[in-house]
């Protein structure tokens, strides 16, 4: 009823802007789209025929040969495990880290809370850089192990203030309560403000779980060398470096060059791409809609 | 203020709640004993993981080998610096760096702010919930994954932008876009812009959600156009949001990171791709020169935190808003 009103006594500079941001808003929903799109189509078309060119979002000739093919790299299906297991142990991990530490930092009456919250906000920006990290993992002996993925990361500053922000904003009454019924504090973390925390945690667990499905370059400096811990999207940086023009074989690919050099590289890589995605983009419309209110959390108070 | 970072949160004490009781420290401490038991054990471990390896920042000052502790080496000072001051390629790797982190700040600043101004003003809540749906997905892919789209969209064979703009008439035959050094600069800024816009302008929209819109309907009254509007209302709405954001981009103006730089080059566009991180894991990491790459990362952190600092005093200066 309003919009309606509005557009008819709109002067034309109005209903300008009403055509621009129309055609801007559809040329970004092409844009973002249809490269994934085209990508599904030609990880589905057949190969040689794909190289004709002219494939847009629908596959030409339809074959799950490409997927029979990369689902046949052992290395593949090891990553997929590896994958998976990370994302899950990492995001629960992450998440108990998170919230525990955000539950104490929102405690007004804890010691420490100045301390702690300043001690984690100077992480943020000071980070001793890449060889120092390393050469901590080498000593720690955590080269080649599960453990170099979910341990070294399990503290996040930044999730931890989100998380903070939001406990700030229920009503400290409650724990009070709790007290006077007899709760201890761990107690109250776990029946009373966890509970509360869901939209929240949702979100977090959404930024843990893409960062852990997303995460390559501690494969490729840790784990590199052992063929049972590396991840997909490890898998995908070595076929994308093996492929890009001018790199040379510097990057260990054992079953995978054998096979490219049978078909085009070009579908097999459209298709680990899909591998790759797919999991991430089913698991979003689950927590959407949680993390636009606990993304603006961290960031704006009302 | 209104728009607050989640640093700036951690930092403005929370409403004390002072004891009227006078108790002891250690009487207070027995009563926290939970809360210690929860937090201490994850404080120990951001010492191990974030505070112990700065002392890794000594062997910048060594010639380290392998094999014998940080005490037993050898005592350089600041050579491994002299070196990198003094190495061509150095100066190289910072233009690539700064220009690319410019072209970001620029571009992935301004793009996203535009982005949801223009969302804001959508009236259908459908197409605008849908709108922004489908623009943050790119947000949650990998940059291997975001690599892998965007050269087979930038292909010479059957690549869609070649193949639009061909069609368009402005270029005869394809593009080699990820072949010639000078569009590397433009193909990673442009590829971040296609990645984040969607997923950055959630803060401003949700910024922009909070202003009244008593406001709107006073302007509408006076006769304002929407661009009125836009002008002076939704941006002054807005303004602290981009400036806390702001101070915080710039604090990171020079670590970029390498993700997209290292996925996206190639060794025929090397002297346009090689950023300050990717210096110091080629340079440092894999050819074990561990001492002058740890003073790459030193030198990363020194000029991070003096930017941030710099930013921070310039907009508190200037705009009264700051993030510490």
């Amino acid at each position: 009823m309003a919009a309606k009103r509005m557009t008819r006594g709109a002067p034309l500079s109005d209903r300008v802007l009403d055509a621009v941001i129309v055609i801007v808003m559809l040329f970004v929903v092409i844009v973002t789209l249809y490269p994934f799109l085209n990508v599904l189509a030609l990880s589905f078309n057949d190969s040689t025929d794909s190289v004709r060119g002219g494939i847009t979002i629908i596959p030409r000739e339809f074959t799950l040969k490409n997927y029979s093919i990369i689902f046949s790299f052992s290395g593949l299906v090891t990553g997929f495990k590896i994958s998976v297991l990370r994302t899950v142990v990492g995001t629960i991990l992450g998440l108990i880290s998170a919230s525990m530490l955000a539950y104490t930092l929102a405690r007004p009456d804890f010691q420490g809370r100045k301390f702690v919250s300043t001690y984690l906000a100077i992480t943020m920006y000071v980070s001793a850089g890449l060889i120092p990290f390393y050469l901590l993992i080498k000593d720690l002996h955590m080269m080649n192990t599960f453990a170099v993925y979910v341990l070294p990361g399990l503290v996040s500053a930044f999730n931890v203030f989100i998380i903070r922000s939001f406990i700030d904003g229920i009503p400290y009454a409650l724990q009070e309560s709790a007290k006077i019924d007899g709760a201890n504090d761990f107690t109250i973390y776990w029946r009373v403000v966890l509970p509360m925390s869901t939209p929240a945690l949702a979100t977090i667990a959404l930024f843990l779980a893409v960062g852990q499905w997303n995460a390559w370059f501690d494969t490729f400096l840790y784990n590199g060398s052992s063929d049972n811990l590396t991840t997909l999207q490890y898998e995908l940086t070595k076929v994308l470096l093996s492929t890009t023009s001018g790199n040379n074989g510097d990057y260990r690919n054992t079953n995978i060059t054998q096979v490219l050099a049978t078909v085009s590289p070009e579908s097999v890589k459209m298709a680990i791409t899909i591998v790759v995605t797919v999991p991430i983009l089913l698991v979003y419309p689950f927590l959407q809609r949680y993390f636009v209110k606990g993304m603006t959390l961290g960031a704006v108070k009302g | 203020m209104k728009a607050v970072s989640a640093v700036a949160a951690a930092n403005t004490a929370a409403p004390g709640t002072a004891r009227p009781k006078k108790s002891s420290f250690w009487k207070v401490a027995l009563r926290n004993r939970y809360l210690y038991a929860m937090s201490l054990p994850f404080v120990i471990w951001v010492f191990v993981f974030s505070y112990y390896p700065l002392w890794g920042w000594l062997i910048a000052f060594q010639r380290w080998k392998p094999g014998k502790s940080i005490w037993e080496q050898k005592w350089v000072g600041f050579d491994q610096f002299k070196t990198l001051f003094h190495d061509d390629l150095f100066y190289q790797v910072m233009r690539n760096t700064l220009a690319m982190s410019l072209m970001g700040l620029v571009a992935v600043f301004t793009v996203p702010i535009l982005f949801a101004v223009m969302l804001n003003e959508f009236k259908s809540m459908f197409f605008k919930r849908a709108v922004q749906t489908i623009s943050y997905l790119p947000h949650f892919v990998s940059w291997a994954v975001a690599t892998s789209i965007i050269t087979r969209m930038l292909s010479s064979d059957n690549g869609v932008v070649n193949d639009v703009l061909m069609a368009l008439g402005l270029i005869r035959e394809p593009v080699q876009w990820m072949g010639q050094g000078h569009l590397f600069w433009g193909i990673v800024t442009v590829s971040d812009v296609w990645k984040e816009t969607g997923w950055n302008a959630i803060i401003y929209l949700a910024a922009m959600a909070g202003i009244g819109p008593e406001l709107y309907e006073a302007a509408k009254v006076d006769g304002a156009s929407r661009l009125r509007q836009i002008w002076h209302i939704t941006l002054p709405g807005i303004r602290s949001t981009i400036i806390v954001l702001l101070i915080l981009s710039i604090g990171h103006l020079i670590s970029i990171g390498f993700e997209k730089q290292f996925l996206l080059g190639n060794n025929l566009v090397r002297d346009y791709s090689q950023v300050l991180d990717l210096y110091s894991l080629q340079y440092g990491l894999q050819m074990s020169r561990y001492s002058f790459g740890t003073a790459i990362n030193i030198f990363n952190s020194v000029v991070s935190v003096i930017l941030l600092f710099a930013a921070n005093g310039l907009f508190k200066r200037i705009t009264k808003e700051s993030i510490m």
